[in-house]
């Protein structure tokens, strides 16, 4: 028994239920709120140590002592315990950075309590090795985050908030009438059964319709086009640690789902369903670049390049090769952070300027240039300039694509590269290089006599500390790579998985 | 009696869709309602329609006599249902708050965050 499987998703839960019990102490909840994320970050790096040492690479738990395939099993394989050292990460900076940027009347609403549930879903949704126990957390981790949507409750979030529920919702029934549908062919749910149940499947048409269902849901999820409007319609209006936390996690939920589903369950005919990823990741790319060239807002900008860099992490798993896989991985360990890092320092831009217009804001690199350079890591590195992370995530996909011949998606995804540099650029001289808009002037100068040096300095701990991981995934990359290399590894050989789980009531 | 429910089913997932696809927000509400119970019905049809035959185990067998109606399908539906409740309601709450914020229930008039 490994209980060190179910710990990221016990803190949480734990540190959640603790702040409800100190509902009215806003105090006792911020710590707990820093502390909870804390010990979820550090079980989480204990758990991907123990998986990575342990013989098999992978840890399983079956949860209420029943052996698998009967009840419900936890199983952490590296890109699980990945994901959830990610998630760790993740909750601890937007911990730290609530503190100063949460109101009081969020904080009132139960911003700690949901965002501690959010977190517990996620893990959840990485850790567990059942497939209708997925569709429970993902169901935990939406209405955590339908409620942190709409914190504030202002008209731009709940015109946002109904395209968000409305489709997340279909995407989840989807996602339960695949289920149902998975049970009903085979009568198995737990995902080490089910691939051996599938390969036995006499139709295999059958197989790949459910497949289909699968990857509609999760491409909804995952905001992969042309699934991905209810994006950039909801995720640039609620507070920015919330906006984030969501850009960090959410949508990467729908990518690791689709890397599981379509690596370990969904091989029998690649030639179709990944052709079909492919081609979707190359238009996710495109359309999410050029929206994003067209906004002229802070966090729309961002939102719209969550999409497009989505596309990158799909164009991973649908080349299928060993390499593309790492690279995939790769990505998606660069991508959370440096995205939630860019929403983090927009989120400073903001109290310092009091918009996220564009048109509205300058002169920061004159007056804070420590920020200027806090952006410009994430920024370029999420545009791929060496040394830093997005260079060798980029690298190693386009580089899998070359081998493969696949000339038109190296094209697309060279192309969206150059466009993200446009973009970021674009952010750089209008909020950093230009002077300050006069007429706007004096928001500006209200906002920023209200931010205190303590503040501040806690809204720029976490961005520091995301931006050295940054630095350290580039210039360090080797270490990553391996880890990377490892799980892609397990992900091209489901009996693995199978093995670990199954033991030896196979 | 399952190509029945398959019509049922099928008629709801349309019934469903079409009232997603207008313009009300209490309509796409109802939709999503109608939805969730589409799904659940699927489910229960797929785990096989037998009447009369609890899962029941005779004192000593190891499987119960004459065939059973699979449990599991229903516990899944249970869960769902209770999940579907939850966020239903939510979505009920959120229409509400919605129409009070905006004074519209026209999806085509809450446009100011898109593009």
């Amino acid at each position: 028994m490994s209980l060190e499987v179910a710990l990221p998703i016990i803190i949480p839960f734990l540190a959640g239920s603790l702040s409800l019990v100190f509902y009215r102490a806003p105090l006792v909840q911020r710590w707990l709120g820093v502390a909870g994320t804390g010990a979820l970050l550090l079980a989480s790096i204990v758990l991907l140590y123990r998986t990575y040492t342990d013989p098999d690479q992978v840890l399983s738990i079956a949860m209420g002592g029943w052996p698998a395939p009967y009840g419900i099993v936890l199983v952490s394989d590296l890109l699980g315990a990945i994901m959830t050292v990610l998630a760790g990460i993740m909750g601890f900076a937007t911990a730290v950075y609530s503190l100063p940027t949460i109101s009081r009347d969020h904080e009132a609403f139960g911003y700690y309590p949901l965002m501690h549930l959010l977190l517990a879903g996620v893990c959840g949704a990485f850790l567990t090795g059942d497939v209708f126990n997925l569709y429970v957390w993902v169901e935990v981790l939406l209405v955590a985050s339908f409620a942190l949507l709409i914190l504030g409750g202002e008209r731009a979030q709940m015109e946002g908030a109904i395209k968000y529920v409305a489709l997340n919702l279909l995407s989840s029934i989807l996602l339960l009438v695949a289920v149902g549908l998975t049970y009903g062919m085979t009568g198995t749910l737990n995902m080490a059964d089910l691939v051996g149940r599938f390969a036995a499947m006499e139709n295999q048409g059958l197989v790949t319709v459910v497949a289909m269902l699968f990857m509609v849901s999760f491409g909804i999820k995952a905001a992969a086009f042309p699934l991905f409007f209810w994006l950039p319609a909801a995720y640039h209006t609620p507070p920015v640690a919330v906006s984030a936390l969501f850009a960090g996690l959410l949508t990467k939920v729908g990518v690791y789902a689709l890397f599981r589903f379509f690596s370990l369950l969904f091989t029998q005919d690649v030639g179709y369903t990944h052709e079909i990823l492919l081609w979707g990741a190359g238009f996710t790319m495109i359309t999410g670049v050029l929206g994003a060239a067209a906004q002229y807002e802070f966090r729309r900008i961002l939102s719209f390049h969550i999409v497009s860099q989505i596309g990158y992490m799909i164009m991973g798993l649908a080349l299928f090769s060993p390499l593309a896989l790492v690279g995939g991985v790769f990505y998606i360990m660069h991508h959370i952070i440096v995205k939630a890092n860019l929403f983090l320092v927009s989120g400073v831009v903001y109290f310092l300027r009091g918009s996220y217009e564009l048109k509205h804001i300058g002169g920061l690199w004159r007056t804070h240039p420590w920020l200027g350079l806090l952006f410009l890591i994430p920024a370029l590195s999420l545009a791929g300039v060496p040394p830093l992370s997005g260079f060798f995530g980029k690298y190693i996909i386009i580089r899998a694509g070359v081998e493969q011949e696949s000339w038109g998606i190296v094209a697309v995804a060279l192309v969206v590269g150059l466009l993200t540099l446009y973009s970021m650029i674009k952010i750089w001289a209008e909020a950093f290089w230009k002077a300050q808009p006069e007429e706007h002037e004096e928001r500006a100068r209200a906002f920023e006599a209200a931010v205190s040096g303590k503040r501040l300095t806690l809204m720029v701990l976490p961005i520091g500390a995301l931006a050295a991981i940054t630095v350290f995934i580039g210039l360090g990359a080797q270490p990553i790579y391996e880890l990377a290399y490892a799980a892609a590894e397990q992900m091209r050989d489901p009996q693995i998985y199978v093995n670990a789980v199954l033991g030896d009531t196979q | 009696m399952e190509p029945v429910m398959a019509v049922v089913v099928g008629i709801l997932f349309a019934a469903s869709i079409y009232m997603m696809l207008r313009r009300s927000i209490v309509k796409l509400v109802i939709g999503l309602i109608l939805l969730s119970n589409a799904a659940n019905l699927l489910i229960f049809t797929i785990g096989g329609m037998v009447r009369g035959l609890p899962p029941l185990i005779a004192e000593g067998d190891k499987l119960p006599a004459g065939g059973w109606a699979d449990p599991l399908p229903q516990a899944l539906i249970l869960t769902a249902i209770v999940i579907s409740f939850g966020v239903l309601a939510f979505a009920v709450v959120l229409i509400h708050r919605a129409y009070e914020v905006v004074q519209e229930d026209d999806l085509n008039k809450m446009r100011s965050t898109d593009t």
